[in-house]
């Protein structure tokens, strides 16, 4: 889930007429300033960070005077809470509180619906409310196609034992707040605490917004740079990551770092998965041999091997991990020799230096195996492929094997070089990517393994060399699959004479 | 007996021209689905691998007669639009294959199957599969690789993961085991047919003698299951793995349902709610086929 900082979702929450404090985000302890001079008076300096218990962090600070509250921003800012490097303070004016509430809607897999529930108490979580004082919260689920009627939602404060005004005012931010939930996907959005001051007004003093990762693309007002839950801001990697699954539909890619800053011998393992469920098990068997997880990659739903490749280049981009563990469900569906080939392109261009056990079980694995094993001279480290009759527990304990009996390359071998073509022939991928073929080279070539093995079949020979059999325009929109066919079959059954360029923006800097 | 799927159920295909649609298409024909429409809005009058295409849902049934499931294969988006156009045509089965249907979307496609009794597997499926009988969506991929792997058996399959569905029918089929459906429920937090509707129909099913369910953190499908024993409305014997022991809170391992929220969906809260009505749990996946065939064998079901 996308999740929105407290200034973001406030100002969605103002939009539909919720009260919020009188106040605004700053980036700067001038900007705090500017801002405490114009609220006037009390006001309060937050932290912009997605971490709970800000206050006992010292992120949250209540000030006296435009200058405090400068003072207080030049502390907050640049604070490092929970790992996450604050860049943004919120400065509002302070709150007196009579009271506190609850408020939230979320998605309810049971009845299917969104759930909006409230409490008359209101401050810390939930979850211990509901625990410590069952009688104080209500829930309803509503009905998607008519909302939240203002009737069930003073109905609900009613149940609490609110009345008079009071139930009004909260029933009509309840209809209010289930509208922003609506009308901005949100997989959940809380309103705590709801401050009631002393003169009868009610404040949202605090929000919790996060938005369906699927529907992000309807809210491009929002500004959410990547559609994926985070407990901090996106690393750079997965930045680069984020940006190779946006612009290719084709199956998924999904990247996160789980440590970082690490060293090789810390027992870091470079984790390559395919499927949900296959990659939690074949995580599960590595953590139990004792090794870490450097990250998290799933790439499944059948994607072209260009992407398994751009993948893998983004997994060895962490410089010190002690091994390469790629391992799915194990009964794959899509044909796996696509995947094989995304890797070996990976691990010979930026020569893969430590272990790697590879479990490529599924459709065609057999094939799968050996373009893995085929490659193996061409690469400086061990690598073992297995297919379906091999568990993620055999193959975690052979990467164990491996990795205890392995010596690290003191010079980093140079990645594999492709030689200037003499008469290149090129045309465009769908993910902008080059392909050339070296036509001096193909001529040259008894096999002219290219045109059997291209999986679209798009290449016929021409005069003794392979050549477009659909336009180049029909090749740039997809009719090239990247099958990456042309380069692997041709690097070790042909002559060598093909190279695909497939571009990772940003990952050079890395 | 199988559950949702079989030879005798007449299946559309929407989003047939497309070219998921179009290989998917000819997979399940090969392996024994009886394919008998096709629909993409513009593309009527085409023909698929000799299924006719048409324009509307409508359409298809006033042309081929009626129809018990749809398939969708159709991009995210206009699921939602594609989902409604089927259950108001009268079909009361849905497939919902992609993956990022946006949740309200899903809401609502619940909302109206639920006012119509129609039913969905999905979104995010890998889809249903009766051995030898008929397959759903995409699981087995080829059919040949699909008729090596599995073979009609006792046991009642439900899997919130795609891959793992193929592979713990397969390392079943290993150890002599058959089932008589294979379900991927789906890896989205809101699903059509969540774990616990999946084991209901396992119930009803005669030639299901037991089931077999992979399940994961997050949500609380498991714990729907484990209420339905102890409330004796599920009275086959279960055996199941919950995957994402090693999840972080709040990290999300690429299903969307495989979230830990706050302490709701843990691992431990599973596996303990689930032992604690008398549901077989194993510690690791490899233990699934011995664990399944001890407990067919204590109830005296036969392979």
């Amino acid at each position: 889930m996308a999740r929105l900082h407290e200034y973001q979702g406030k100002s969605l929450l103002k939009e539909a007429k919720i009260p919020v404090p009188n106040g605004g985000p700053a980036r700067s302890p001038e900007e705090a300033k500017a801002l405490a001079e114009e609220i006037g008076g009390a006001v309060v300096v937050k932290a912009q960070a997605w971490v709970t218990g800000r206050a006992e962090l010292g992120a949250i600070r209540f000030v006296d005077t435009p200058a405090a509250a400068a003072a207080a921003a030049s502390a907050i800012l640049g604070m490092q809470i929970k790992g996450y490097l604050v860049d943004t303070v919120m400065v509002e004016g302070k709150l007196d509180i009579k009271r506190e509430f609850y408020a939230g809607v979320i998605i309810d897999d049971q009845s299917q619906a969104p759930v909006i529930i409230f409490s008359r108490i209101g401050g810390s979580g939930i979850e211990e409310i509901a625990e410590k004082y069952p009688d104080a919260v209500v829930r309803l689920v509503i009905d998607i196609q008519r909302g939240l009627q203002d009737h069930q939602a003073r109905d609900l404060i009613r149940q609490v034992g609110l009345h008079g005004k009071l139930q009004l005012s909260l029933g009509n931010l309840l209809t209010r707040l289930y509208g922003v939930a609506r009308r901005y996907d949100a997989r959940a959005a809380e309103i705590n605490p709801i401050v009631l001051t002393p003169e009868g007004k009610l404040f949202a003093a605090d929000c919790r917004i996060t938005i369906d990762d699927y529907a992000v693309y309807r809210h491009p007002e929002l500004g959410i740079e990547i559609a994926r839950e985070f407990d901090r801001p996106p690393t750079e990697l997965e930045i680069i990551a984020w940006q190779v699954e946006k612009n290719d539909y084709r199956g998924t890619f999904y990247f996160i770092q789980l440590e970082r800053g690490f060293s090789p011998g810390e027992g870091m393992i470079g984790f390559h998965g395919a499927g949900g469920g296959g990659s939690m098990m074949s995580m599960d068997a590595v953590l139990n041999r004792g090794y870490k997880l450097a990250n998290f990659v799933d790439t499944s739903g059948n994607p072209p091997a260009s992407k398994v490749y751009r993948a893998a280049r983004i997994i060895l981009a962490q410089s010190g991990i002690d091994g390469y563990f790629a391992s799915g469900s194990g009964v794959a569906s899509q044909e796996q020799f696509h995947s094989a080939r995304g890797l070996v392109k990976a691990f010979m261009e930026h020569p893969l230096t430590v272990p790697a056990v590879i479990r490529l079980g599924g459709n065609a694995e057999e094939r799968a195996m050996a373009i893995m094993e085929r490659a193996q001279g061409e690469i400086p480290a061990p690598i073992e492929s297995y297919g379906k009759d091999d568990s993620p527990e055999f193959c975690a304990e052979r990467l164990d094997t491996l990795i205890q009996n392995y010596r690290r390359p003191t010079m980093k071998p140079a990645g594999k070089v492709h030689p200037e073509p003499q008469d290149p022939y090129t045309f465009e991928t769908v993910t902008n990517g080059t392909v050339i073929l070296d036509h001096a080279a193909c001529l040259d070539c008894e096999t002219k393994i290219c045109i059997d093995t291209c999986v679209p079949g798009i290449l016929s020979l021409e005069g003794e060399v392979p050549m477009l059999n659909i336009t180049h325009e029909q090749a740039k929109r997809g009719g090239c699959i990247e099958c990456l066919a042309c380069e692997i079959e041709c690097y070790f059954e042909g002559n060598q004479g093909g190279h695909i360029i497939l571009p990772i923006p940003g990952l050079d800097r890395v | 007996m199988s559950i949702l799927i079989d030879r005798t159920k007449r299946v559309l295909v929407q989003g047939i021209t497309g070219r998921e649609g179009q290989t998917r298409a000819r997979l399940m024909q090969e392996y024994g689905t009886q394919v008998v429409a096709g629909v993409t809005p513009g593309k009527g009058g085409q023909q698929v691998n000799g299924v006719p295409v048409f324009d509307t849902v409508q359409e298809a049934w006033e042309m081929v007669g009626a129809l018990d499931v749809s398939v969708l294969f159709i991009p995210a988006p206009i699921v939602k639009s594609a989902a409604l156009e089927a259950i108001d045509a009268g079909v009361k089965l849905l497939v919902i294959v992609p993956d990022r249907v946006p949740i309200f979307d899903v809401l609502e496609i619940a909302d109206a199957a639920k006012r119509t009794g129609a039913r969905f597997v999905g979104p995010n499926t890998l889809g249903v599969l009766s051995p030898g009988k008929a397959v759903l969506g995409m699981i087995g991929g080829r059919a040949a690789s699909a008729r090596s792997w599995f073979f009609p058996g006792p046991v009642g399959i439900t899997s919130r993961s795609g891959g793992i569905t193929s592979s713990m029918a397969y390392y079943l089929a290993q150890e002599g085991i058959g089932a008589t459906t294979l379900v991927h429920v789906g890896g989205d937090v809101v699903v059509g047919l969540p774990h616990p509707e999946v084991v209901k129909l396992f119930q009803s099913d005669s030639e299901t003698k037991a089931i077999v369910m992979f399940g994961e953190i997050g949500g609380s499908q498991e714990e729907q299951v484990a209420d339905l024993v102890e409330a004796d409305e599920v009275t086959k014997p279960i055996v199941a793995f919950i995957g994402g022991k090693a999840a972080k809170s709040g990290t999300r391992f690429s299903h969307a349902g495989a979230i830990i929220e706050g302490n709701r969906g843990t691992y431990k809260g599973k596996v303990e709610r689930l032992r604690e009505v008398g549901v077989t749990v194993v510690e690791t996946f490899g233990e699934l086929p011995q664990a399944t065939l001890a407990i067919l064998k204590k109830h005296g079901i036969s392979l």
